[in-house]
């Protein structure tokens, strides 16, 4: 089953939507890389809200993605964690290590505006 | 109301979804809270993933069992396969998450009340997994 | 329990007891025990009064049957032979329903004092404080982790404020636990501070092979709830007093 990706901005959003295979997990992962580079985007939002397990390959996958990702020049978030997925990720060890996480969709958007935003210029007030 | 026993045929890594979303059910069905439930199912895709891994097919028995006033879910992974050399190193605390290694079994049985591993080389693998309703 | 309320149980007990003797079987006795354990529990009865009574039948029949039978001493002895054994598992049926009945209620109690003991505070917007006390074990541990969790994703906290000043001293399966609630945290977007880390506690995490260098510790709470004001961007400004307008 495929999973949607939305272009929004600079950015390329994947909403996973139910439970998914392995076979699926790769390709949403071969997707999102291809499309990066297709689109130029610099940022990459995966939503997990409706997944109820990450396991051991579904963690390496998600990992795998997000340094390919940043290969191409492209920051990744991991959005939607649920509170008893997360719970048990630490149980099995599973901790997406350097790889940056948000709370909702909403937060992962702030995260990548606030990392990949230029600087704006201070504004300094003269007495005239 | 559900059977007390499911047996779910893992060959393909379609079945460790099913695996783990029957034995959600059967958990839910017993009244498990919902961090338990993510437990449960977390460490059923485990075992299933290592059947995919690491034998041709093998299968997961899903059941009930009963201590007392207690009910709680039973999980036996069983597949043909290899089987494990040093079934003590492969316990051992560090568990890696790289593409070789890493049958996870320390973890599942962090996340499960009662552990229980036979495996014998040429002979294939069964793991028991308990955990309690409290 | 009222005298009438007492004979109606006694005459319950006393069917369910001939029931078993003649049909040998034991599930009717079972349900009627658990059923009588659930209500008469949260009355205060004790374990002694029921299987007083229990008891108490059970020779009242015995002693039934040796006069019927006194005259007959083979007789006797394969009557006995037959009731001893019924009659002894009807007392221990009827005690252990009792005791698990017991057991049951008191797991739920403690499940609701733990509930209780664990608040999870939110202070301001994207800011929650967890502050810990008393001992910890490891299924309070648990229950601390699991309200944080759902406490940061109804608040959509970024930033969590855990003191533990309040915490005498940890096992490390224990702050193994506090590990992973950090870890946990993380990955629904949320900083932990810890804050009131004692020298004892910090040497415990070092001794389990916690890089503390990697936990984000404050000394004290007020210290901690500074600089998640400052994570999130907060400027505590105080207030200066406008001078009295002069007319």
């Amino acid at each position: 089953m495929q999973v949607p990706i939305l272009k929004q901005r600079d950015y390329l959003i994947a909403s996973i939507q139910a439970a998914l295979t392995d076979a699926d997990l790769l390709q949403l992962r071969d997707a999102l890389v291809s499309q990066v580079g297709t689109y130029r985007s610099r940022g990459v939002i995966v939503d997990v809200t409706a997944l109820d397990v990450m396991d051991s390959f579904a963690v390496r996958t998600l990992r795998d993605l997000a340094h390919m990702i940043r290969l191409r020049g492209a920051e990744t978030v991991i959005v939607g964690i649920q509170p008893e997925v997360s719970f048990a990720m630490v149980q099995l060890g599973l901790t997406l290590e350097g790889v940056s996480t948000a709370l909702d969709l909403e937060e992962g958007l702030a995260y990548l505006d606030k990392k990949l935003r230029t600087i704006t210029a201070p504004i300094i007030k003269k007495r005239v | 109301m559900h059977s007390q026993e499911i047996t779910v045929p893992v060959n393909a890594d379609i079945d460790i979804v099913t695996a783990r979303q029957k034995g959600r059910e059967l958990a839910r069905d017993l009244g498990f809270t919902s961090t338990d439930l993510a437990l449960i199912a977390t460490a059923i895709s485990e075992l299933a993933r290592n059947i995919i891994l690491y034998a041709n097919s093998g299968d997961i028995l899903l059941s009930v069992v009963e201590n007392g006033t207690r009910r709680g879910l039973k999980v036996v992974a069983r597949d043909d396969g290899p089987g494990i050399p040093d079934i003590e190193r492969a316990l051992e605390e560090g568990f890696s998450t790289s593409r070789s290694l890493g049958l996870g079994l320390s973890g599942v049985r962090r996340l499960m009340d009662e552990f229980d591993i036979v495996s014998e080389v040429g002979n294939g693998t069964t793991v028991t997994v308990k955990k309690w309703r409290l | 329990m009222s005298k009438e309320e007492i004979f109606a149980e006694a005459t319950a007990v006393y069917d369910n007891y001939v029931d078993v003797l003649e049909t040998g079987a034991v599930e009717a006795l079972q349900d009627y025990a658990r059923n009588l354990s659930e209500r008469i529990i949260p009355r205060g009865v004790e374990t002694h009064e029921v299987v007083g009574i229990v008891l108490l039948l059970r020779d009242v029949l015995a002693r039934s049957l040796f006069s019927k039978y006194r005259q007959d001493f083979d007789k006797l002895s394969r009557v006995l032979d037959a009731y001893e054994p019924a009659a002894n598992r009807i007392g221990s049926t009827v005690a252990v329903s009792f005791v698990q009945e017991r057991e049951r209620i008191i797991r739920e109690q403690q499940e609701a004092i733990r509930e209780l003991s664990t608040p999870v505070l939110p202070v301001r917007e994207r800011l929650l404080i967890l502050p810990i006390i008393g001992m910890v074990d490891p299924l309070r541990a648990r229950q601390l982790t699991e309200q944080l969790l759902r406490g940061i994703r109804t608040n959509r906290a970024r930033v969590v404020v855990m003191d533990i000043t309040g915490v005498p001293a940890m096992d490390a399966t224990v702050a193994n636990h506090l590990v992973q609630t950090v870890e946990a945290s993380r990955l629904l977007g949320a900083t932990v501070i810890v804050t009131g880390l004692s020298p004892e506690l910090a040497q415990t995490l070092v001794n389990i092979g916690v890089d503390l260098s990697k936990m984000n510790t404050v000394g004290d709470l007020q210290g901690g709830i500074e600089e998640a004001e400052r994570q999130l961007g907060y400027r505590v400004i105080p207030m200066v007093e406008e001078p009295p307008v002069q007319s």
